[in-house]
Parts: structure tokens; C-alpha cells; sequence
């Protein structure tokens, strides 16, 4: 699945670190999210488009590749 | 960072069972090898130590249940995997070899050990194919 959230993050200059502890994650599964190793499963998709106040839809779509 | 607890605890119960084991395996063998124990404190003694080892994996199985990172829970998830894919896959072809006599009798213990040998692969079989291992073991 393609995400924008390094995008997202650098627009508010957070760090990886920032993002992990707003959604009370990990910094590993920040990265790996980001990377598009691993997607999140829907309840953290949720958290990240609340931290985002973007809708789900709007962060994450079909693909492989990450944005 | 502060360490997270569930490895905090990880490693408290790792370190008992470890501690149990290798005690058990020393003070086991001497009082064997001496004829100090029989009847039911050999019995003891004999379980002692395979019990110690079900206590290390109890340790991995509650690290898996606390870890409330679902990523990292899934690298702990694709060890256990990778171990078991590993321990069953020796035991069974080596369980053939010995059948048709092929191969030395192997004590069942080792498998707890490949077991182990599997967890560790499958860890950096993490880092590798996910770009991490997680946050420790």
C-alpha cells in the first residue's frame, strides 16, 4: 500500500521519533510504515489519520510503492 | 528512551528460567553422576532442567502478548515462525534418518536448542528482508 506520511511528517517537521510517541508506536514501525514494509492495520491507520486530521483515504492508497 | 517494559520483563523471566536451568543441569548431573538421588528426587531432578526451557518459552510467548506495538509483534510473530519451521523440519528428517538407521540417535533437548538457533536466524532474517529486528531478542 502507498501512504504519504513522510510526506505529511516533513510538513509539520516532525522526526520519525515525534510521530512514533503521538501515536504511542514505535519509531521501527514509523519507518517501516514509511518505507511501505508493513501496513498498518486499520485501528493505527485510524490513529495516524486522526494525528494527521486528514482522512485515511487521503494518507494511504493502492500500490506498492510507498509516496 | 526508557527500555519497555515488556522486554524489561522479557528478560526478568528469561534470566529465572536460565538461572533455574543451568543450576538444575549442574546440581542434576553431579548428584546422578555420584548416585546421590533416585526414585522420585530423580525424577525431580530429571524434570528440573526441561521445565526451565518451557519456562523460556513462556518468556517469548508473554513478550508476544505485551508487546502492544503491532509491528514489533510481528517480528517476534515471524521468529517464532522461522523457529518452528527450523526445529520441526531437523527433528522430523533427522527422526527419518535415525529410523532407517542412517544417523546417531540425537537427545530431543537439541531441538529446543535449534529451536532457539531458529528464533536468533529469524531475527536477522528481520533485519534483513524489514530492515529491523525489533526492540531486542
Amino acid at each position: 500500500m502507498r501512504n504519504r506520511l513522510r510526506v505529511l511528517r516533513a510538513e509539520r517537521g516532525w522526526s520519525q521519533q515525534d510521530l512514533a510517541a503521538a501515536l504511542d508506536v514505535s519509531r521501527q514501525s514509523v519507518n517501516a510504515i514509511e518505507t511501505g514494509k508493513y501496513d498498518p492495520s486499520l485501528p493505527l491507520a485510524f490513529r495516524i489519520a486522526r494525528v494527521f486530521g486528514e482522512p485515511i483515504e487521503a494518507i494511504f492508497d493502492e500500490g506498492s510503492e510507498p509516496g | 528512551m526508557a527500555v519497555p517494559t515488556p522486554i524489561r520483563r522479557y528478560f526478568v523471566r528469561l534470566g529465572v528460567s536460565m538461572s533455574v536451568y543451568v543450576a538444575a543441569l549442574l546440581a542434576g548431573t553431579y548428584l546422578v553422576q555420584h548416585a546421590l538421588i533416585r526414585g522420585p528426587i530423580l525424577w525431580f531432578a530429571a524434570l528440573l532442567p526441561g521445565l526451565a526451557l518451557v519456562g523460556a518459552f513462556y518468556a517469548i510467548g508473554m513478550l508476544i502478548v505485551e508487546t502492544k506495538d503491532e509491528f514489533l509483534r510481528m517480528l517476534l510473530v515471524r521468529q517464532v515462525l522461522y523457529a518452528s519451521v527450523l526445529a520441526m523440519s531437523l527433528a522430523t528428517v533427522w527422526g527419518f534418518l535415525e529410523n532407517f538407521e542412517l544417523a546417531p540417535h540425537v537427545p530431543a533437548f537439541y531441538w529446543a536448542i535449534a529451536w532457539f538457533v531458529g528464533f536468533g536466524l529469524g531475527g536477522w532474517v528481520n533485519r534483513l528482508t524489514l530492515g529491523t529486528s525489533g526492540s531486542c531478542p
